[in-house]
């Protein structure tokens, strides 16, 4: 029907393997789209070398937006906090293997922005976290 | 009334007057547009009377003496005065041009509310306002420690006549409300709640935004005292609306904002006002636009508002009823009796920006979101709904495959 809903968003959609939250974390941050009303919260677990050993995410929104939360956090667990924050908007599209449009494009960095809110420590995820 | 039939071959007449219809979307996807209640289609004659305007008469209007300033200055009022005759107001001057029809609300608010308003007086509102009808008079609220409070809205999402009985009974000053709401598509008994508020003592608002273009208002068999429409939403252009007052009303206002027009002498450290609709109206207007929300009216007024109404009504009763075949819809709003060409609905297990994309690969155009009106979604604990609207160019055919595309959405989904 939509080249953007490529079987592995629909998958992560359905079938999340990040779901939920962790109790109790070291990093728990969450943010939500105003314009959809999407919301996620994102716990990590992190060891004493400052790896990711555990990550979850939990909230509500579309499937792009739920599912780039689920293949973030795949792919940040054993990564360490300094690599999380040079994740940018290109790793997003790549994670989910499509292009696009600024509406969109919202949805696929909401699971990013909160990410990296956490891992800086801020009050508030902003939109300068996910560019570049 | 006359039962109005609606034919196949005034239909296709109606889609012909309107060159978008005709594109595709994406390739062999043709655009089936059914997101009217945001913003309206626009026909040919529209399109001509702008480009018209600019090709020939382009000029400032007012002042100017020479031909092409009395061309555009004629075609400006002239506008203002077919404007004026659609919603019936007594003159002309009743017609103040406004960008839109929430920079209409907010002038109410700035110019009759900092004026007649104090601290410890009440507006009414209600839970269905889309948030022009809701943010301007909390900004007052917040500036001049006035109340609000709010008629809810029904379990069968009608208008709570018994619950706006009672908040009368408060004394408010302004009863502003929705016409139609934009989501629910609730179409509220304004007659009724213009007569009651005027027995209470309370002036009286209506947002016409979705009612003007969709129901044919009348304004004086209503009694209202303002109303505020915006052209785009019927057949017009962006960038212009309107605010209709009764002269009295407009009269004890205060100006809105000051600059050329709306001044009759200025000197260094003084001004005094000029007369309605001008003194609402400083700066050069939205010219070409005002010619072509008059030419919109026109438009409407050759094809009928009663035929109009009759069309949507048919379409969207097609719509409740197809819709409820698919599992796990639903659909927020009254009976088609008392709703306008609105239907909102969700789908369990999709998001509705999911939905609206899904649809838009098939050429599909519905929104997805809370359509401006946050605290009405808040109300059934909703983020979002997906909304399909109506107009006089949708057809039965275009809701079949809005149909066949929700199906495809949930075999995906499913």
């Amino acid at each position: 029907m939509d080249d953007l809903y490529r079987e592995i968003i629909i998958e992560r959609y359905k079938s999340p393997q990040y779901r939920g939250q962790l109790d109790p974390h070291d990093i728990s941050f969450e943010d939500e789209n105003p314009l959809c009303g999407d919301h996620i919260r994102i716990d990590l677990r992190v060891d004493e070398q400052g790896r990711v050993t555990e990550a979850a995410f939990s909230g509500h929104g579309c499937a792009i937006s739920q599912a780039s939360a689920d293949l973030l956090l795949e792919s940040v667990i054993g990564k360490h906090i300094d690599e999380i924050k040079q994740l940018n908007k290109q790793d997003i599209l790549d994670l989910l293997g499509i292009d696009l449009g600024p509406v969109r494009l919202k949805c696929a960095l909401l699971s990013l922005k909160v990410l990296k809110a956490g891992v800086y420590g801020l009050g508030e995820a902003s939109d300068a976290l996910v560019e570049g | 009334m006359q039962p109005i039939a609606i034919t196949k071959s005034e239909i296709e007449k109606i889609r012909k007057d309107f060159p978008i219809l005709e594109r595709e979307v994406h390739p062999g996807k043709k655009l089936v547009y059914l997101d009217s209640t945001a913003s309206a289609q626009k026909p040919e004659a529209v399109i001509r009377a702008m480009d018209e305007y600019y090709r020939r008469s382009n000029a400032n209007i007012h002042r100017g003496v020479h031909t092409l300033a009395e061309e555009a200055t004629a075609l400006y009022e002239n506008a203002r005065s077919r404007i004026a005759a659609f919603i019936n107001a007594a003159s002309p001057e009743e017609i103040v041009y406004t960008r839109n029809a929430t920079e209409a609300i907010n002038l109410v608010a700035y110019s009759w509310g900092r004026k007649f308003l104090q601290a410890g007086d009440l507006i009414l509102l209600t839970e269905m306002e889309h948030h022009s009808n809701l943010v301007p008079w909390q900004i007052l609220a917040a500036e001049r420690g006035v109340r609000l409070e709010f008629v809810p809205v029904t379990d069968g999402f009608l208008f709570d006549m018994d619950a706006y009985r009672a908040l009368l009974e408060q004394g408010p000053k302004l009863v502003a409300f929705t016409h139609m709401s934009n989501v629910l598509g609730t179409i509220t008994p304004a007659k009724e709640i213009v007569r009651l508020a005027h027995a209470a003592g309370a002036i009286t608002l209506i947002d016409g935004a979705q009612s003007v273009p969709h129901l044919g208002v009348d304004v004086r068999d209503l009694d209202v005292d303002l109303m505020a429409f915006s052209a785009h939403k019927m057949c017009g252009p962006t960038g212009v609306g309107a605010l209709y007052g009764k002269r009295a009303v407009l009269e004890a206002m205060a100006p809105f904002m000051g600059g050329g027009d709306m001044i009759k002498k200025v000197t260094l450290r003084s001004f005094t006002v000029n007369d309605i609709p001008y003194k609402f109206e400083a700066g050069t207007p939205a010219i070409a636009e005002a010619v072509g929300f008059g030419a919109a009216v026109e438009y409407l007024n050759g094809v009928g508002m009663p035929w109009i109404r009759a069309h949507e009504q048919h379409i969207t009763a097609y719509a409740l009823d197809r819709l409820s075949e698919l599992p796990g819809v639903a659909v927020f709003g009254p009976d088609v009796q008392h709703k306008g060409g609105v239907v909102a609905f969700t789908m369990q297990g999709v998001h509705p920006h999911d939905i609206a994309q899904l649809l838009d690969s098939d050429g599909i155009a519905v929104r997805a979101g809370h359509h401006c009106a946050m605290p009405l979604h808040q109300k059934y604990n909703l983020p979002a709904t997906t909304r399909a609207s109506f107009y006089l160019y949708n057809t039965t055919e275009e809701v079949d495959q809005l149909v066949t595309s929700l199906h495809k959405v949930y075999k995906l989904f499913g």
